[in-house]
């Protein structure tokens, strides 16, 4: 450790230690969070779900990950190939770049930069444009059809997200993240901005691509969307993509909302994580109780209610920190 | 064992990064103009903005490289991207190029160009050293109420504009073949 830091000075020590432990978080927290969906799903459809591989089924995943990785990465013969090779790779890259400045108590942070928030709503836009890439290149219609509507649910949703943000960001004055966290060491900004908890959550799931707004993989029209041609760990990639993109936007919401690291008794890092994945639970909550949208009922809903809503709420905000 | 430091010095390390966005921006660009398929072009699109928000990142302007980011990549060529989708079908080949239309891009784009360096000689460069180091956003906000009223209110004509383009344009369509 020492000879490390002696080597990269004590910054860049700090980032190669941080980027080893969030690779390894990355790919424990999607084994886990497959594992965690196929339990929450059995439990609520009444069935017990995997039971075979490790007590109650801990480490299916790890069976089907090793499955996945034996198999052939196939490349149809008329993709566009320097495009269908890259797209996972650009879809894995700012989901890893977004754990840069996650707090995960008030000093296990990798860097606290002054535009934290700004960075992950930057990077998090990225992935709509390798779902493209991935859709286009992948010459087939269900993966085109996927990708285009993956894209304008993408734009809709959007909107409301970043204006929600803002008024949060109104309230603490600054994008650092850990400057929000510290703002909520009194009251959690969920007892404050209810609507905007609310409005965050809804475009979250959007954004993520999760049900009941999947139709960019919606399985029963499009096969598998976006991913229909991928195979092997290519295909993995997309899973590890999504499920580590869950966790960011639920650390955000946990940022944003639930008082991140502050809480009584434990250490400020289980705090995190508990909010986390109790966020997660709410998410895949929603996944296996709501049915899935229709495409003109989701993009309306967004420009005619979670936009004009979103709006409200920062006039709302504005008027009563000018005022107070 | 040496630490990186005695070799990477901040200057070779200032270098490289700068060597290296300005090349990402140039064959981005380069990938942008040139390529047959249009689908790439927006990609080389994508690679040559990715550039040009290091390039303000290498000014120490990280609020602006992230916006440029989330606005140009992430909102403006994802909007492309979509309209290229619902045009015409990419398994045609490609139109051959029109000589008098790739003239005048050539004219009009040398002229900027020419008309930018032109001003960036002109203009007299303060060292940065010299000049204020308060770039923060609060006053990058009070410059455009203040000194900069004019450009923020035509920027906001200029958007209206192409609102209103968006809707006339759109208006004469929807209906049925």
């Amino acid at each position: 450790m020492e000879l490390v830091a002696q080597f990269l000075g004590s910054e860049g020590a700090r980032m190669v230690v941080g980027l080893i432990a969030v690779i390894a978080l990355v790919s424990v927290n999607a084994l886990f969070l497959i594992w965690m969906e196929r339990k929450v799903a059995a439990h609520m459809q009444l069935r017990p779900g995997p039971m075979e591989v490790g007590p109650h089924g801990a480490i299916q995943t790890v069976a089907d990950a090793i499955k996945l990785m034996g198999k052939e990465l196939i490349t149809p013969a008329e993709v566009d190939k320097p495009i269908f090779w890259l797209a996972p790779i650009v879809i894995f890259l700012p989901v890893l770049l977004s754990f840069l400045v996650i707090p995960f108590s008030s000093t296990w942070i990798i860097k606290d930069m002054n535009v934290g928030i700004l960075l992950i709503l930057a990077f998090s836009t990225l992935s709509v444009l390798s779902i493209l890439m991935a859709g286009w290149s992948s010459n087939n219609k269900y993966a085109v059809f996927g990708a285009i509507r993956s894209v304008a649910q993408n734009i809709a949703y959007e909107i409301p997200l970043l204006v929600t943000v803002m008024s949060i960001i109104l309230m603490v004055g600054s994008f650092k993240l850990t400057d929000i966290v510290a703002a909520q060491s009194g009251l959690w900004f969920v007892v404050v901005q209810p609507l905007a908890f609310i409005l965050f959550i809804t475009c979250a799931t959007a954004e993520t691509n999760r049900a009941p707004f999947d139709i960019p993989e919606a399985e029963s029209e499009l096969v598998a969307g976006f991913h229909t041609e991928y195979t092997g760990m290519r295909f993995a990639l997309f899973f590890l993509a999504e499920y580590t993109n869950m966790f960011i936007a639920a650390a955000v919401a946990t940022v944003l909302f639930l008082g991140g690291w502050h809480g009584p008794f434990l250490p400020g890092v289980v705090w995190f994580l508990l909010k986390v994945y109790a966020v997660i639970f709410l998410l895949m909550w929603f996944r296996w109780t709501f049915p899935r949208t229709r495409f003109d009922q989701l993009i309306t809903f967004a420009w005619k209610i979670l936009i004009p809503l979103a709006f409200v709420n920062l006039l709302i905000t504005a008027l009563v920190l000018k005022l107070r | 064992m040496n630490a990186v430091s005695a070799w990477l010095t901040p200057q070779t390390a200032a270098t490289a990064a700068f060597v290296m966005v300005i090349g990402l921006t140039i064959v981005g660009a380069l990938i942008a103009v040139g390529a047959r398929n249009i689908f790439h072009n927006v990609l080389g699109l994508c690679v040559s903005l990715f550039g040009v928000s290091g390039i303000f990142l290498f000014l120490n302007s990280p609020f602006v490289a992230l916006m440029e980011i989330l606005i140009y990549i992430g909102a403006i060529c994802v909007a492309i991207c979509f309209a290229i989708m619902l045009s015409e079908p990419m398994y045609l080949p490609p139109p051959p190029r029109n000589k008098v239309k790739v003239l005048g891009a050539a004219i009009g784009a040398g002229g900027i160009f020419v008309f930018l360096g032109l001003l960036l000689k002109k203009t007299q460069w303060t060292a940065a050293p010299e000049r204020s180091t308060d770039w923060s956003v609060t006053t990058i906000g009070h410059y455009f109420l203040t000194n900069y009223a004019l450009i923020f209110e035509l920027v906001s004509l200029l958007l209206l504009v192409a609102m209103l383009g968006a809707i006339v344009t759109a208006r004469g369509g929807r209906s049925k073949p």
